[in-house]
């Protein structure tokens, strides 16, 4: 029965967004509540299946290349499968208020994207997670670039798609190596790869995993597909599809461990991210952007817990980042629909105009800031705790990334929430008409993500973090007091130091951000000249070289032979045939010449005669 | 059962010749004809049982020229069964395709049943000389098609399809008598050849002869320098043309190397295994950068196409390599090149049916000339967005299942193939640009007025796509039929 519930989990939605896709403009009126009812019955079947009366199911089937198709649910399974289902139903829920995307082709995308995130989540083995994750790049494609008559929207996917499908080519390779390293494609069997060929799956899953959690170098494609629809930011690029990649170095953390080098590696990125993206955010304007960026940096906690083997601690802060980020991205999306704009400044005093709307964005964002006690203090000091025990550099740069953490987050909450100034209506409406109402079912889902981002810090606290080490397995301490006490101060201290900037900052004088930090990094810019256009331009030289190079060889080989047959006839013309018309003109000659002697002369013909007698007696004289 | 196969489009073509038949009963005919030819596929492979080592299946034999050891051999086995279904489900496509041909379409039908006919008998054919007439007589029918039923400079290319193409059969039937006049005792016979490989041991005689068959199979397939026959043919060809061409003679190559030239030489194969590798990725990437650079869509599809045999290539060569522990390696780089070969026929020939709806409405393959057609023309976008998917290989669709076995098997075996794997980040590229430029946006140029497609063209183009997401989603049926070949070839190349 079990068995079942888990094969549902994939198939149903899959099952049911392609059905909606099919159907098309048909379904549009059903397709919103299908979609939420789906994904709610998907999320307590997710509960009931993460944690069961009796063993954990799994299932597979022969697949191809000698690996199955796999499905199981273990510790970190469990602890990621139900926030996945949830925060999907929810933010579903919260789509159903945007007329625009009461569509079958949305809803069904959605389902499909839910149904490859959760086989990513369940996956045991390369093949299967190949699968899901590619499944996942084409529905995040397709649902940035969603208003497809809007050219930015399309490229903005195309970016996408394109960054974390270069990065995917590490998963193939992995897959090829993991083959030759004789372990077999099984997650849980890499690290018996031997030892060269396991250092290239780590390499491929490092690169893969970079690469989906918007990681550096990687970064800029998040930017990007911030132009799709607030609710796909709200799943895809905070909760569901980022989170992937911070989810797969957590379950291969004993394969990185294993080669000794990669896990200080991925540590390292995580937390070089989490410091630079972090001041990114703190440079942004627009409200998405900085979610984003903010994303990225949180997501750079969950891979620097990875790399310090810490599996716990990074799962419980990917739960309590999902629950943050998406009650952020929704609220985004209403202030956007209802107030036509997302510029954060424009949004002064939003959080004042629809209550619920308003409390559940503070909430969220003084837990991003990591203020205690709330969910994400107590899931990043956890992280922090390992490794300040493995570290002392990689600890500080993880109070850096906090601390900047606290800054973004209190940057937008003092501006969110500060009184309405009075000249706020000239700012709405810069990039749509706004409705100035606020669907039930907009807020609603805000409520259980705003209590997650206020509770699931009790995850990483002592009562419940012992049996969240025990369930996911991994090392890593539990936060001390004092450590605890440390960042709770800095996150304070920050917030309050933010706040003043950010009221004096309003009375006039503005900060100008370099524009290395507004224009992340330069990544995008960067990416273009190195890699897109050398290749355009050695995709046209081969082109060119392909029609006036290869292509004429042919052609000159073809006029050539042409060339050589008219000149075969020219010889066959002149010399083979000429010859014979030569013997042909020498025997006539000859035969001229043999007339000659007919003179009709008598004494001429004596004198012949006596010439042929003396010629033969020379002959017989000789021959004796 | 196998002749029957084979055979009976032959006589349908034959009977359609008669001038009395009219139009309309000539295409109903066609696909009366091609539907036929699925189910007697479909009953092929129900029949089909693993045949053991050293014989085919299904096979049949008559004698035909004793005086040169060459009979009427025909059989099927695990690396041609896949290849005949997804034949007879591309004529099929096809002749629903065609049920709107207006131009002389008694005779485009027997044409087209003829080639049919020949290309079955060659993936069935146990016997060189009967490949040889097979391989040469689609080369014949397609020029027909081309230059009698096509656009643009259709005289022109169909002329240099037939001249490169022929010219490399004569290669190949190089090579044939080269393997005949090595073999002893002297025959054609495809499985006594594998079964006792004639130039084992001799390197220089070997290598020579290998060398003709992969001039002539290389020009087929083709390969990276021999390829530049294909864009023009496939520019000027008709949509059915361009389908088939794709779809089924370029397998025509590829089967080749996996048919003749492994089993039957696999000292002068391994020996020159590095060098097929080499082909293979310069292909893959030649392929996918030109392909890239392509402003017309036909062309562009042609190239993917040189791309997408490039990795096949890439996998029997890396299957030419032993090293220890790989044989399970080389098998699934194997079991990905067949796959490959049904895959891509499969999605090319879909893309070029639906190339062809388009020239159809407007004349022009220009993709500049295109915008927003999405709003227009929804099924059409529905479609090309499914096919083109599928040809950048996403999961769920055949390609996924061909390229990871690809890469997986190569990389296993000979590491630096991992290059090849740029090819299907570039092609996901140049597909995503061709998308965004024609389908979304706003409605502009000739997507104005641009009707959707109509049953007839939609409905091959869903039977297509549609088995090849049955193959992606369900791969063991076909993978069970294609790994105990592909495991035997493995091992008779190891020889």
């Amino acid at each position: 029965m079990l068995d079942l519930m888990l094969v549902a989990l994939v198939v149903w939605p899959a099952a049911v967004g392609s059905l909606l896709l099919l159907a098309g403009g048909v379904a549009d009126r059903i397709a919103g509540w299908v979609g939420v009812g789906s994904a709610g019955l998907l999320a307590v079947v997710a509960f009931l299946v993460a944690f069961p009366v009796g063993s954990r199911p799994s299932v597979s089937t022969p697949f191809m290349a000698g690996a199955e198709l796999g499905l199981g649910v273990d510790g970190l399974a469990a602890l990621v499968l139900p926030t996945v289902a949830a925060v999907s139903a929810l933010v579903l829920l919260g789509a159903i208020g945007v007329p625009e995307l009461r569509t079958a082709r949305f809803h069904g995308l959605m389902l499909l994207f839910v149904a490859a995130a959760l086989m990513t989540v369940l996956a045991t083995s390369l093949a299967t997670l190949l699968l899901s994750w590619e499944v996942m790049g084409a529905t995040s494609f397709a649902l940035i670039g969603y208003h497809w008559r809007d050219r930015e929207s399309v490229s903005s996917g195309t970016t996408a798609f394109l960054t974390t499908r270069a990065a995917d080519l590490g998963l193939y390779v992995a897959a090829g190596a993991a083959l030759a390293g004789g372990a077999g494609l099984g997650l849980s069997s890499l690290p018996d790869a031997s030892d060269g060929w396991r250092d290239v799956v780590a390499v491929g899953l490092v690169v893969a995993a970079l690469g989906k959690a918007a990681q550096l170098p990687f970064s800029f494609w998040l930017s990007r597909a911030m132009a799709g629809p607030s609710p796909v930011s709200a799943l895809l690029h905070s909760a569901a599809m980022v989170a992937m990649g911070g989810y797969l170095l957590l379950r291969v953390a004993p394969t990185l461990a294993a080669t000794g080098w990669a896990d200080t590696a991925a540590a390292w990125a995580g937390a070089a991210t989490a410091v630079l993206l972090g001041l990114v955010a703190l440079a942004q304007s627009d409200l998405k952007q900085l979610l984003a960026a903010s994303t990225a940096a949180q997501l750079g906690f969950v891979v620097l817990a990875a790399g310090l083997g810490a599996s716990a601690a990074g799962g419980t802060h990917l739960v309590a980042h999902a629950a943050v980020k998406a009650g952020l991205f929704l609220a985004a999306g209403i202030w956007l629909e209802a107030l036509g704009t997302k510029r954060l400044a424009a949004l002064t005093g939003a959080a004042r105009i629809w209550p619920v709307v308003g409390a559940c964005s503070a909430a969220a964002l003084l837990s991003l800031a990591g203020l205690p006690p709330l969910a994400l203090w107590a899931s990043k000091d956890g992280v922090l705790a390992a490794a300040a025990e493995q570290s002392p550099a990689l600890y500080l740069a993880g109070l850096l990334g906090a601390a900047l953490s606290a800054a973004y987050a209190g940057k937008a909450l003092v501006v969110l929430t500060r009184p309405l100034p009075a000249n706020a209506q000239s700012a709405w409406d810069e990039e749509r008409q706004g409705t100035r109402e606020v669907p039930t079912s907009a807020w609603l889902p805000l409520l259980p993500l705003a209590a997650g981002a206020i509770v699931l810090g009790g995850l990483a606290l002592p009562p419940l973090a012992v049996r969240v080490r025990e369930l996911v397995g991994g090392a890593g301490p539990e936060p001390g007091a004092v450590e605890l006490l440390a960042s709770a101060l800095i996150a304070a201290t920050v917030l309050a130091v933010t706040a003043v900037l950010v009221v004096r900052g309003a009375a006039g004088r503005q900060t100008h951000w370099p524009r290395a930090l507004t224009d992340w990094l330069f990544l995008e810019s960067f990416s273009h000249r190195v890699v897109v256009r050398p290749v355009e331009r050695l995709a046209q030289r081969c082109a060119h070289l392909d029609d006036a190079v290869l292509d004429r060889i042919v052609e000159s080989t073809a006029s050539g032979t042409a060339r050589l047959t008219r000149g075969a006839v020219l010889v066959e013309d002149r010399v083979v045939d000429g010859s014979v018309d030569a013997v042909a003109a020498g025997i006539r000659r000859l035969g001229g010449l043999a007339r000659r002697p007919q003179t009709g002369q008598l004494h001429q013909y004596y004198l012949q005669a006596l010439a042929v007698l003396a010629g033969v007696l020379v002959v017989l004289v000789l021959v004796r | 059962m196998l002749s029957v196969l084979v055979f009976l489009p032959l006589v349908a073509a034959a009977a359609l010749l008669v001038p009395w038949v009219d139009d309309r009963l000539a295409r109903v005919a066609f696909v009366a004809v091609t539907s036929l030819e699925v189910a007697l596929a479909g009953l092929a492979w129900a029949r089909y049982e693993t045949p053991a080592d050293g014989t085919l299946a299904l096979s049949q034999q008559a004698r035909w020229i004793p005086g040169v050891g060459s009979s009427y051999h025909v059989g099927v086995d695990g690396l041609s069964l896949p290849l005949v279904v997804m034949t007879t489900l591309v004529f099929l496509a096809c002749a629903i395709f065609a049920l709107r041909e207006q131009r002389r379409a008694r005779l485009q039908a027997a044409l087209f049943l003829f080639l049919e006919s020949v290309s079955l008998g060659l993936f069935v054919s146990a016997d060189l000389i009967l490949f040889f007439v097979f391989f040469d007589l689609s080369i014949v029918a397609m020029y027909f098609s081309i230059s009698g039923w096509g656009h643009g400079q259709a005289a022109r290319s169909a002329l240099k399809f037939f001249l490169y193409t022929f010219l490399g059969s004569l290669a190949l039937l190089l090579g044939f008598v080269g393997l005949y006049v090595a073999s002893d005792p002297h025959t054609f016979d495809m499985v006594e050849l594998s079964t006792n490989p004639p130039l084992q041991g001799q390197g220089f005689a070997g290598g020579l002869v290998l060398a003709a068959l992969l001039l002539g199979l290389a020009v087929k397939t083709p390969t990276f320098p021999f390829h530049t026959w294909l864009p023009p043919a496939h520019s000027d060809a008709p949509a059915i043309g361009s389908a088939v061409l794709a779809g089924v003679l370029l397998k025509m190559g590829t089967y080749g190397f996996v048919r003749i030239a492994m089993p039957m030489l696999p000292d002068a194969w391994r020996a020159w295994a590095p060098v097929v590798i080499v082909i293979g990725i310069v292909s893959v990437l030649w392929g996918a950068l030109v392909a890239y650079a392509q402003t017309d869509l036909k062309r562009m599809i042609a190239y993917t196409s040189v791309n997408h045999m490039g990795y096949v290539v890439v996998a029997v060569g890396a299957a030419g390599v032993l090293a220890d522990g790989a044989d399970e390696a080389r098998r699934v780089a194997v079991t990905g090149a067949v796959t490959q070969m049904v895959s891509h026929g499969l999605l090319t020939a879909a893309l070029f049916l639906l190339a062809g709806s388009m020239f159809e409405r407007t004349g022009s393959y220009a993709l500049d000339e295109y915008g927003g057609l999405a709003g227009t023309a929804p099924r059409y976008a529905t479609l090309f967005t499914v096919a083109a998917f599928g040809s950048l290989g996403l999961p769920a669709l055949s390609g996924f299942i061909a390229e990871f076995q690809i890469f997986a098997g190569s990389i296993a075996t000979v590491p630096v193939t991992a290059v090849a794997v740029l090819g299907i980040l570039i092609t996901a590229a140049l597909f995503l640009r061709a998308l965004q430029q024609m389908f979304t946006g706003p409605t502009a140029g000739l997507s104005v007025g641009f009707a959707d497609v109509t049953p007839r063209e939609w409905t091959p183009v869903a039977l297509l796509l549609a088995t090849s997401v049955l193959i992606g989603v369900l791969p063991r049926p076909l993978l069970d039929l294609i790994e105990p070949a592909a495991a035997t070839l493995a091992d008779l190349v190891g020889r």
